[in-house]
């Protein structure tokens, strides 16, 4: 781990502070050369292997963001220093995001979801191998070195979104759910606070691989609004990876929809992880499901124009099979009402 | 006490909000029931801070990335992976390591369920399994072998014994009538 300043912040404003007056003495040409401390999870790790090498380290825990309240419109607030198996946990999101729960409960490990939390969640780099190893070119760690990744080993990597400059994908579960619920993300900074929607939290790679989302400089996410749903039983996340627990997603499908009493679908989102730089959602996709009714067929036409336009690297072609038949198996089980069971590991 | 880490001019001083540093600093932390006063620089993680100040050995380094859960310990009753923590961060915190859980003669029922049912071969990852079955116990999320795996999940075995560890789980968990899940 290359040494490093430490300092504590009480409030949103002294860690945005803290972290411009970092950027301002800069010894390094980093864009960003402090960051931001919470559970630990993925910036210690990256720490000990010098991929992040801050200058300035700013522990943002004793900052109030652990709470996790219901708004006025039936929606949820998710504090950005909740963590992850507190938010799991909670009997709201329990009850009324059963889809955010399992999403959740379906990554890492419980000691790991202890420590996380929800916005770190959001802002944990991704886990390619080239990403990891200081020894490779990458992008992303190192804008203009290239990508080893390309033409190496790619069982991990994208089959959606990537770019000739990086084909890393966003590993996280819970984003996955999030985007499928529409969730909105609260940030603070230098230049007040402000709104984003999920969707436009996370970015492609395009000429910028080094940045992952939206935030501007010493930006701090502060919570995570859910809005209201009523999906009843209609969910499911499904996760497919190389061991039944404990692993990333090779592909995974949140599925949630409104189905009625004729078997009428509406209302119908579909977002996968494990795919992509980002969750991926297609609107033209979900369209297709408006005022459907739940067949085979129909659910095969979603996964293709879902995947439209997916391309192998090489040890990832499997991945676009694998990403149709696990769309098709979520959107049964969602249209059923048979969630996935995340300790049941026979697919439902 | 011996230290492998370099000590600066020691300030002892606690960290300041909105002021850097990178010196040394102070940390009080309950450990197995003793309160400690510590000097520890920023880098130094949770589980370093054990082994090494504290000569706590039962959490053990094994991969030292949260992958194995070696290194397991409760933080306030609540597992996590303690060499992922910078120590700095836990300051007036509750450390219980697998030192702190049974004593001799009077052992935990899960450390008596463990021998009981041959639940390790070499030993190395059982105070990470023992110290994340007693969060589980707490927890109170699993009630099947399905739920006891996925909850243990966290901790590898690389002698392979999951049967025995979960056989042994599940022993102590159905000898608590009163848990639900």
């Amino acid at each position: 781990m290359t040494p490093f300043d430490f300092a504590r912040a009480d409030t949103p404003a002294q860690a945005a502070q803290l972290a411009m007056a970092a950027g301002a003495s800069a010894k390094t040409r980093v864009a960003h050369p402090s960051r931001f401390l919470a559970g630990g999870t993925n910036l210690v790790d990256l720490m000990k292997d010098d991929v992040e090498r801050p200058e300035l380290v700013i522990d943002i825990n004793r900052l109030a963001l652990s709470a996790i309240e219901e708004l006025p419109d039936g929606g949820l607030r998710l504090g950005a220093l909740a963590t992850n198996a507190d938010t799991a946990r909670h009997a709201l999101v329990a009850e009324r995001y059963p889809l955010l729960a399992s999403a959740i409960l379906a990554g890492a490990s419980p000691q790991l979801r202890n420590a996380a939390t929800n916005g770190g969640n959001l802002n944990q780099r991704t886990r390619c191998y080239y990403f990891y190893d200081t020894a490779a070119a990458c992008n992303k760690r190192e804008p203009g070195s290239g990508c080893g990744a390309i033409g190496g080993v790619t069982r991990i990597h994208a089959i959606l979104g990537a770019t000739e400059q990086c084909i890393a994908t966003h590993p996280s579960d819970m984003c996955v759910a999030l985007a499928a619920l529409d969730a909105q993300v609260h940030v603070t900074g230098p230049q007040g606070s402000r709104v984003i929607p999920f969707a436009d939290y996370h970015r492609l790679p395009g000429d910028e691989p080094q940045r992952d989302n939206t935030l501007h400089v010493a930006e701090l996410v502060t919570a995570i609004d859910v809005p209201p749903a009523d999906f009843g039983r209609h969910t499911t996340y499904l996760k497919l990876r190389d061991r039944l627990s404990y692993a990333f997603a090779l592909v995974s499908v949140a599925a949630a929809m409104r189905v009625d009493a004729n078997g009428v679908i509406s209302d119908a989102r579909v977002a996968l992880g494990g795919v992509a730089p980002k969750p991926w959602r297609v609107p033209a996709a979900e369209a297709l499901l408006e005022q459907a009714t739940a067949s085979r067929e129909l659910f095969s036409r979603v996964a293709e124009r879902l995947l439209q336009g997916a391309v192998s690297q090489g040890d990832n072609g499997f991945k676009i099979e694998l990403a149709r038949r696990a769309i098709v198996r979520a959107l049964t089980q969602a249209a059923e009402g048979r969630p996935q069971s995340q300790s049941d590991k026979r697919i439902a | 006490m011996d230290t492998p880490y370099p000590q600066n001019q020691d300030t002892g001083v606690s960290a300041v909000a909105g002021q850097k540093t990178r010196s040394t600093l102070s940390l009080s932390l309950r450990v197995n029931g003793h309160v400690r006063a510590l000097r520890v620089e920023p880098c130094v993680t949770l589980l370093d801070l054990l082994r090494e100040q504290l000569r706590l050995t039962g959490p053990k380094k094994g991969c030292d990335h949260g992958q194995c859960g070696a290194c397991t310990v409760l933080v306030d009753g609540k597992r996590i992976n303690s060499c992922l923590k910078l120590a700095v961060t836990l300051d007036g915190t509750s450390i219980t390591t697998i030192e702190g859980i049974g004593a001799d003669g009077a052992l935990d029922p899960l450390q008596q369920a463990f021998i009981e049912r041959d639940a390790f071969q070499c030993g190395y990852c059982t105070p990470g399994q023992i110290c994340s079955a007693k969060a589980l116990l707490n927890e109170n999320v699993a009630r099947t072998r399905d739920e006891v795996r996925e909850w243990m999940s966290g901790n590898l075995c690389r002698c392979g014994a999951y049967g025995n560890i979960t056989d042994a789980v599940m022993d102590v968990l159905q000898s608590n009538p009163g848990a639900q899940p």
